[in-house]
């Protein structure tokens, strides 16, 4: 689901406008960051742990067809239906033969990057069908008509006063009351009618364990319970990474998956599914999109190790300043630079450059995924695909040629500083994007290597 | 050709060489000298509350105190008295007038505060989440210092459903402000005994 169609660093202007605000995302982020510092340095094996969560996973990559048919005969004996997916269309439409086949009316969602990447909430309203989303944050955002900006946070993005003017709007709260206890009250209220009253629960899926044939729905607010628990029918969507071969490598991630979203010891409920209750129906929908085809790609395969903790996204210094929505995609920051070119190169093709490359990214990452070269390799792929933008382009092509020939390089050297003290407006001035933002620094008198060779008699 | 021979066709196409699991040493994890004191200071930093005693009988006491004053308590503890059997058949409905819940745990996990619950000892899987208020009630033999040593003990997949629970329901998603009581549980006090 994507809120505007303009590239990332068009977006993040609009994002930057707002000064005060832009800082106070930065500081939010950075306080989870903080947080999530906290709860990995109280635990002596943090990086031992990290590098097993990284070598279970590339070792169910190594053998992730055999793993889903296991999970799938193990859950087919447990009593659960398996659907396999292609793509977000075809998710879409297992969904909604479930829907029209039971005669489906009320919807509950617990919270899903994969239904978001598929559009499924657009693609049921258009057919006239309206899913409540059900975490708080998901909520707010899907009362306000936007998409969330964040995998683990989605209204990381909105003020206090903003959810208080939307549930002034749509729940009917009291106008001007920011107090968080009593607008969380508000949707306590709200939602708790909804998951009485629904027929359908739709969640997301953390871990599913080939060993059993079940999986793990991880969650702070217990929404997801609240919904699979009193629907007759539960469907859980699942990329088919999140696949890991035995329970017992839950204990690696259940202690590694919280600690690097929000800093907790553990989400409140960790709830473990594995045959539908007496008289319920269960459905897993298994979904590739894209992902068999990033598994082939031996540069960006990492990227299928994600766990979806959003560490990477609290400690990016570009995200955090240039908000989620800025990257137009269900999966921000530095994890959903890397998927979204393998969705769609075209329209993605910005994001890998929305990026400083500093490897913070890479540094917190719980399952060692190398976000940052990964990022560095995309740029590469869709510079020699064509699909970065002419000046781009020219820009790189021009520096090349440049940076080839030591000759030209030395004279574009000392002419650019001669210029930058004689005709200072040249490059200060709108039409330069470096000046964007920044203050062009002072040129210096002489360059490096003049004064390499001046003094290295000495 | 099917969505399923799709999907695993390529996925079997793309796959890397086969690698190794890695064995996980109990060794390399953290130990803690106190194990009931870490569980009690992790709960609390999560908003649960704890309280140990030697017997049950002001647990007990406690129950029918609020059973007599007309609350909606549902037992599922034999020592506590009678165990609510009819709830399994119970609505959602029925369920959210469910004021507190008496649970029995099976493991609680020291570096995490979280505690593993059966569906047999829910008797409802809805119980624990749509009541207002959850006690639960764990043996102190039965902490372990992490979750791997959890994961030993219990059968995850023994029953259709089982959940660690850790504190009651929580949401920071309005400004980042702590706010406990999200749709789930608004406490949950842990009994030690």
């Amino acid at each position: 689901m994507s809120t505007s169609k303009l590239s990332h660093a068009d977006a993040a202007e609009q994002f930057i406008k707002d000064e005060p605000r832009t800082n106070w995302h930065d500081e939010t982020l950075w306080f989870v960051r903080q947080k999530r510092d906290k709860a990995a340095h109280g635990l002596p094996e943090w990086e031992q742990l990290r590098e097993w969560a990284s070598q279970i996973k590339d070792h169910t990559l190594s053998n992730l067809d055999n793993y889903l048919l296991e999970f799938e005969r193990n859950a087919n004996t447990n009593g659960v239906t398996i659907h396999w997916a292609t793509d977000g269309a075809d998710h879409n439409r297992i969904i909604f033969d479930i829907i029209q086949k039971n005669n489906i009316q009320k919807i509950v969602k617990s919270k899903s990057m994969l239904t978001e990447e598929c559009g499924l909430n657009e693609f049921l309203h258009a057919k006239g069908i309206e899913t409540v989303d059900t975490d708080l944050g998901e909520r707010i955002v899907q009362l306000r008509h936007e998409a969330p900006s964040h995998i683990v946070l989605p209204a990381i993005h909105l003020k206090k006063q903003d959810v208080s003017d939307t549930f002034h709007e749509h729940l009917h709260t009291e106008k001007g009351n920011n107090d968080p206890q009593y607008l969380t009250e508000a949707a306590r209220q709200h939602l708790r009618e909804k998951f009485i009253e629904s027929e359908l629960a739709i969640t997301g899926v953390n871990f599913a364990i080939a060993e059993t044939g079940g999986f793990v729905v991880c969650t702070n607010e217990g929404n997801a319970d609240m919904g699979a628990h009193a629907a007759k029918i539960h469907i859980a969507c699942m990329g088919f990474e999140k696949m890991i071969p035995k329970a017992e490598h839950l204990s690696v991630f259940l202690r590694l998956l919280a600690r690097s979203a929000t800093g907790q010891p553990i989400t409140t409920y960790s709830s473990h599914f594995h045959k539908p209750r007496e008289g319920q129906e269960m459905h897993i929908v298994i979904v590739d999109n894209g992902r068999s085809r990033q598994l082939g790609r031996a540069d960006f395969r990492n990227s299928l190790k994600c766990i979806r903790c959003a560490a990477c996204f609290n400690t990016c210094p570009v995200y955090r300043r240039s908000g989620g929505h800025s990257y137009h995609t269900a999966v921000a920051g530095p994890i959903g630079s890397i998927l979204n070119p393998n969705i769609d190169m075209r329209a993605n093709a910005d994001l890998p450059f929305a990026s400083t490359l500093c490897g913070s990214c890479s540094n917190v990452c719980p399952v060692k995924i190398d976000i940052h070269d990964q990022l560095w390799k995309w740029r590469q792929v869709l510079v020699s695909e064509g699909f970065v933008d002419t000046t781009k382009k020219v820009g790189l092509k021009g520096m090349a040629f440049v940076l080839a020939r030591p000759g030209l390089y030395r004279f574009a050297g000392k002419a650019g500083r001669a210029m930058m003290r004689m005709f200072p407006w040249l490059l200060n001035n709108k039409l330069n994007p470096w000046y964007k933002q920044r203050e062009m620094p002072a040129p210096p008198k002489e360059s490096f290597r003049d004064w390499y060779i001046k003094n290295k008699q000495q | 050709m099917s969505a399923r021979e799709t999907i695993l066709k390529a996925i079997t196409a793309n796959k890397p060489t086969l690698v190794d699991l890695p064995a996980i040493d109990l060794a390399e994890v953290i130990q803690y000298n106190d194990l009931l004191q870490q569980y009690k200071t992790v709960l609390q930093s999560i908003g649960g509350g704890t309280v140990e005693l030697q017997d049950l009988t002001s647990l007990k006491e406690e129950l029918q105190t609020k059973k007599a004053n007309g609350n909606f308590v549902v037992n599922r503890i034999p020592a506590l008295g009678e165990v609510e059997e009819s709830i399994a058949h119970l609505t959602a409905t029925d369920l959210a007038a469910v004021e507190t819940a008496y649970l029995e745990g099976t493991i609680a996990v020291a570096e995490n505060g979280a505690i593993w619950l059966y569906e047999s000892q829910m008797g409802n899987r809805l119980l624990p989440f749509i009541c207002q208020h959850l006690v639960i009630v764990i043996e102190k033999k039965n902490i372990v210092p992490t979750m791997h040593h959890a994961y030993q003990q219990i059968e995850s997949d023994k029953e259709g459903f089982g959940v660690f629970i850790a504190g009651p329901s929580k949401t920071a998603d309005i400004e980042q402000s702590l706010v406990i009581g999200a749709h789930g549980a608004r406490s949950l006090i842990v009994y030690i005994i």
